[in-house]
């Protein structure tokens, strides 16, 4: 109970940051937007490629949900890191707040604002003209994978952040790897056409295990079995990365 | 006599090859305020992270309120209030808000935690700027609140590590003037770290002198001043002594012990204001010219001298030097 009431305190926390910051909310929403318009009118001539299907609006959409969980959730260890060069990351450590507390309120917070720009890409693309096969459940399904992806990805950018301690780092090893995780998928080109390096390094990208899923499940006539083994490879992701982000604090409070 | 903390030969290395803590043994009787004084680097800061259970030593026992802090440094959490030398609220959160967020750490929750935000707020003075945004404060007032979320929880030992550096010196005479008001008025258990002389001999009842991790001198700031006899009398050089300063005040027999260092001639004795006229006749006849004299009363800065081999100012830049 006294977890779970902290880390709600920890995401509250958060979610007023962002809304007192007009510029940044601004830009939470209208990034994604940008991205779906760009995207889709850069690549729109790939459906026209013999071999692949349907439109590309229906193909990017999940594509786009997905990149938006790497992309807003990566950035979460920029806070850690404040936080630690303010003095805040002290004072919270020197209370008895459950030190799991501190990255989960910080996750949630991350999936709740990654959901938050997903609902907005949704309503774009049917705007449109996507059609979302997999209706309602397949769509809800799609924010579920979209906000685990996330999950892992805050846990594993707060460990980064307390670990380097400086804005720098974390800058560094999120941009280093959001591209090549990004275009080692398939989030915007068809499996089919990616060539066989990229397909079999796919394999093994959790970017390319949400894409697939959440493409599965709200764009076409869902593959339950695919999408449940994502669902559950991704869980397994949150619960090592969480591990991980609990390991550098413990590490982080070591070296004080 | 009831001890609030207790220290046992603490050692803490920072690899490659920072001694921070050389071996701390200290004890702090419960509702004293306790200061430990030292320059920068001196390792006050790590033996109050240590105390507080934000970090561990490499060997040694501390106990704060009797419980272990490297055992059960949960338990420990919940009786202290820290204020660390940075400030530890969220710029981007109200007063209250980071009150709030604090209470619920501890545990505290619903009417109770209201009603004793309302009170920290108060007794700190910020109860009108509780509804603003922190980054708003004055550096004053961010120190204040930052001592009310040290309060929020009801401590048996209230951690102030150097609360008054960066203020300016309006506030922190009133910082000054509000420590002296919670021992008072709570009986709580304080301790100060501090590099300033004048605050550790104006608020602390007892205090621990220390130098490059270790103690190096610990009592009542008039305890220790006491145990230098006599004045000091300070001799401003007209130029860096080379040798034949020392040599004329090791030959005036009313002088108990003397130092030069670069242009300052140090030296103490019963009387100051009698031994003027020898000290000035013998550097005389070894031709050194002099600037001024003065005589003062022993300060904890002799007290620093006499117990760490160096004046206070001088390890102050030494630590400086070091850092860079």
């Amino acid at each position: 109970m006294t977890a779970l009431r902290q880390t709600r305190q920890v995401f509250l926390r958060h979610l007023r940051v962002l809304l007192r910051q007009p510029a940044w909310l601004l830009i939470t929403i209208i990034q994604p937007i940008i991205w779906l318009l760009l995207f889709g009118a850069l690549f729109k001539s790939v459906s026209r490629i013999p071999g692949f299907h349907g439109t590309y609006i229906n193909f990017l959409t999940p594509g786009v949900v997905v990149m938006l969980a790497l992309f807003s959730a990566g950035w979460s260890g920029m806070g850690a890191v404040e936080d630690i060069q303010s003095g805040v990351m002290e004072r919270m450590l020197a209370s008895p707040v459950r030190r799991g507390a501190l990255n989960a309120g910080a996750v949630a917070f991350s999936g709740f604002q990654m959901m938050l720009q997903a609902v907005l890409i949704i309503v774009l693309a049917l705007i449109l003209g996507a059609d979302f096969q997999g209706g309602v459940i397949g769509v809800l399904v799609m924010l579920i994978v979209g906000g685990l992806l996330a999950a892992a990805v805050a846990s594993l950018s707060n460990a980064v952040g307390v670990l380097g301690r400086q804005r720098e780092t974390v800058i560094g090893v999120v941009s280093f790897v959001q591209l090549p995780l990004t275009f080692l998928s398939t989030g915007m080109m068809q499996r089919s056409l990616l060539p066989n390096w990229i397909q079999t390094v796919a394999k093994f990208n959790p970017v390319n295990w949400a894409v697939e899923a959440a493409r599965s499940a709200a764009m076409q006539r869902t593959d339950w079995g695919l999408v449940g083994e994502r669902l559950a490879l991704l869980a397994a992701l949150v619960l090592v990365s969480a591990y991980l982000a609990e390991r550098a604090f413990a590490r982080y409070q070591r070296s004080l | 006599m009831e001890l609030a903390i207790e220290a046992k030969d603490l050692r803490k290395r920072y690899p490659p090859d920072v001694q921070a803590l050389d071996g701390v043994s200290l004890s702090v009787e419960a509702g004293t305020i306790f200061s430990v004084l030292g320059p920068n680097g001196a390792g006050k800061s790590t033996m109050t992270r240590v105390l507080c259970s934000l970090t561990t030593p490499d060997s040694g026992e501390a106990k704060v309120c009797g419980i272990d802090v490297v055992k059960h440094p949960d338990r420990v959490r919940r009786v202290i209030g820290v204020v660390g030398q940075k400030h530890g609220s969220d710029q981007n959160a109200t007063g209250r808000e980071n009150l709030v967020l604090h209470g619920e750490f501890h545990g505290i929750t619903g009417a109770e935690l209201r009603r004793r935000v309302d009170d920290v707020l108060e007794r700190v003075g910020l109860q009108d700027a509780a509804g603003r945004l922190v980054r708003t404060y004055s550096g004053g007032m961010a120190r204040r609140l930052d001592i009310a979320m040290g309060l929020l929880n009801s401590p048996q030992v209230l951690f102030l590590d150097e609360p008054t550096t960066g203020l300016d010196p309006e506030a922190r005479v009133q910082m000054w003037h509000d420590i002296e008001q919670l021992a008072v008025q709570h009986q709580m258990t304080i301790w100060l770290t501090t590099h300033y002389m004048d605050e550790a001999d104006s608020l602390a009842s007892q205090l621990a002198i220390v130098d490059r991790g270790r103690v190096v001198a610990q009592g009542s700031p008039d305890q220790l001043k006491r145990e230098l006899s006599g004045d000091t009398v300070l001799v401003e050089l007209a130029e860096t002594d080379d040798g034949r300063a020392a040599g004329a005040i090791a030959s005036v027999t009313t002088i108990n012990d003397a130092s030069v260092e670069g242009r300052t001639l140090r030296a103490r004795c019963a009387d100051g204001g009698a031994a003027i006229p020898a000290v000035l006749a013998a550097l005389d006849a070894q031709q050194v010219k002099v600037a001024s004299v003065t005589v003062s009363r022993p300060s904890l800065n002799d007290v620093y001298l006499r117990h760490a081999g160096r004046a206070f100012e001088q390890a102050e830049s030494e630590s400086e030097a070091v850092a860079a």
